[in-house]
């Protein structure tokens, strides 16, 4: 038995799922994959079941955004985490603007149903096969995605107030 | 419980049952839509979102420092334990190592948040089920550690304690004295508090069995913190991931077997002990040295040398104006907080603000568990199963 550690982790991904990880990446000793994200639910299941690894904890799913990056606009950011071998992986997909679609993984952990609803409210990343993917902290009525970069903090007609020193 | 789904007769009638969005017992701003069956839940779901305050957003346009007190207000209940936290991500991302003493000036105050937490949480569930008592009683208590606090920051509630790389002034005498009482004293209240409620007859018949969970679905649905411990895995980071120093102390981690409404207050009811334990050793052996990291683009200058010396004046403004370089990088930190794992997800590209925050909120992942865990049960063991898990509004809705 080979200790469990980033590069056990790694190599067992590269082994299954080697032609979709286009980036491997350490920052601050956490492995990080970007992963084609038709490939979430498979990776994810392959890692619940795998029976070194364990990784049957989903810490956090959220998303991201960045405007310049064009045709991987959005991406949702998944923590995976080990309690037998305290082990942990952040698994990164991203997806066009155009296609803001990707599988749920609420069939593998419970805990995704409301990440999942939180992500769309606030990205409009629709999960596949989500049971219940509505908003859930902002109004049902809203018809934008406030999290998205192009939407400004504060009301941008504002004249009553000048604060462009504070770069908001 | 007797009386499951299963048994009804399905020829009656349910009643729709509003509870909330501001109904007193809840707590909080917690709207349910119950399904009810005379008195028995059939069906339950809930709404969140009222008091949704976009942190997420306005931490994207705030330096560092002008985030933490947006985590105070996660869980109020325990705000310096998600200062903490926050100030721990960032130290993280910079690659600071604090001194010795900070972090044990650290232990010692999220600890004493801690027990402010579970005081609440547990004194609650007793006035849930009618006893007012210990409430009143233990609420002094939680007065005196909010005395501590001043000592610690001049804040109470929502506390901004502490800075990037340190605290901002150092334990006082009289902070000292006042913590030392603290630990003298609570052991009498907690000890009378339990003989009160623990073993008493009409909480036990309140509680024992109700609003349970296993282990197996506490773990599908994220659970972390006292409500997993109840339910009988020992998972805390203060032990798997051990950070300011945690692992320089013995503490135990207390576990339930049948993760009911009674196996999460016995849990956060020796966690208070554990905590006690914590502060006595963290004061005993708090090291000598100074109360802060040297992070002088971080961390703000005395005011004295600032009017004296230029380097501290221009580091004050650039620390002010938000005018600092931080690193690319993105960071993942969590923190044992009062609810559980409260993770802080960073990513930084270089600018004054973050790139994008995320708070990992232990409230808002379990809190989806409450319709299973009321399935078939009374009203009333709902308002106490609730109160229970320890859902905080806060950090509900970020």
């Amino acid at each position: 038995m080979s200790e469990v550690n980033n590069a056990y982790l790694l190599k067992e991904l590269q082994d299954q799922f080697a032609a979709f990880i286009t980036q491997v990446d350490e920052p601050y000793g956490l492995l990080t994959i970007e992963l084609d994200k038709e490939q979430i639910l498979p990776v994810l299941s392959f890692l619940v079941k795998h029976p070194e690894l364990q990784m049957q904890f989903l810490t956090d799913v959220c998303g991201m955004h960045f405007p310049d990056n064009k045709g991987k606009e959005l991406a949702t950011v998944y923590h995976v985490h080990s309690f037998t071998k305290n082990i942990r992986l952040r698994i990164k997909c991203y997806m066009s603007l155009d296609a803001p679609q990707i599988d749920s993984v609420t069939s593998l952990f419970g805990s995704a149903n409301w990440q999942e609803r939180e992500t769309f409210d606030f990205f409009g990343i629709e999960f596949i096969g989500h049971p219940n993917l509505k908003r859930i902290l902002n109004v049902d009525e809203m018809e934008y995605f406030p999290m998205r970069k192009e939407y400004p903090l504060e009301d941008q007609t504002r004249t009553d107030k000048d604060d462009t020193y504070f770069g908001r | 419980m007797e009386n499951t789904v299963t048994n009804f007769d399905h020829t009656s009638e349910y009643t729709t049952l509003n509870l909330g969005p501001t109904h007193p017992a809840t707590h909080g701003i917690f709207q349910n839509i119950l399904t009810m069956d005379g008195e028995i839940i059939v069906e339950a779901e809930q709404t969140c979102g009222y008091i949704h305050r976009a942190f997420e957003k306005i931490a994207e346009h705030r330096p560092f420092y002008q985030i933490t007190p947006l985590t105070d207000r996660l869980n109020y209940c325990s705000s310096p334990i998600n200062n903490m936290g926050w100030h721990m991500t960032v130290e993280k991302l910079l690659g600071v190592q604090t001194p010795k003493r900070v972090d044990y000036m650290r232990i010692i105050i999220m600890e004493l948040a801690r027990i402010a937490d579970h005081l609440i949480c547990n004194s609650v569930i007793a006035v849930d089920c009618g006893a007012l008592t210990g409430f009143t009683y233990v609420f002094q208590w939680r007065e005196k550690i909010y005395d501590i606090y001043e000592e610690i920051c001049g804040a109470r509630l929502t506390t901004n304690v502490g800075r990037i790389g340190g605290l901002e002034r150092d334990f006082s005498p009289a902070c000292i004295a006042k913590i030392r009482e603290f630990i003298q004293e609570y052991p009498k209240v907690l000890r009378e508090f339990t003989s009160l409620v623990e073993r008493n007859r009409i909480f036990m018949d309140r509680t024992v069995g109700v609003g349970p969970i296993s282990v197996e679905r506490a773990l599908h649905y994220g659970f972390t913190g006292p409500n997993l411990r109840a339910a009988g895995l020992d998972y805390d980071v203060r032990v798997m991931n051990p950070y300011s120093s945690y692992q320089d102390f013995d503490f135990t981690i207390p576990v339930g077997v049948n993760g009911d409404t009674y196996d999460r207050f016995r849990v956060r009811q020796e966690e208070m002990w554990e905590s006690l334990k914590l502060i006595k050793n963290a004061l005993e052996n708090l090291p000598e040295g100074k109360f802060f990291a040297e992070v002088p683009e971080f961390y703000l200058p005395p005011k004295e040398e600032v009017y004296k010396n230029m380097e501290a004046l221009i580091w004050h403004f650039k620390i002010v104006m938000g005018e600092t370089d931080v690193p690319v990088g993105e960071v993942y930190h969590s923190v044992e907080g009062g609810n559980g794992e409260l993770g802080f997800y960073l990513v930084s590209d270089g600018g004054r603000a973050a790139y994008r925050l995320h708070f990992r909120r232990p409230c808002f992942i379990y809190y989806q568990a409450f319709p299973e865990m009321i399935k078939g049960s009374t009203l009333s063991d709902a308002i106490v199963t609730m109160s229970s898990m320890n859902v905080i509004a806060g950090e509900l809705d970020a």
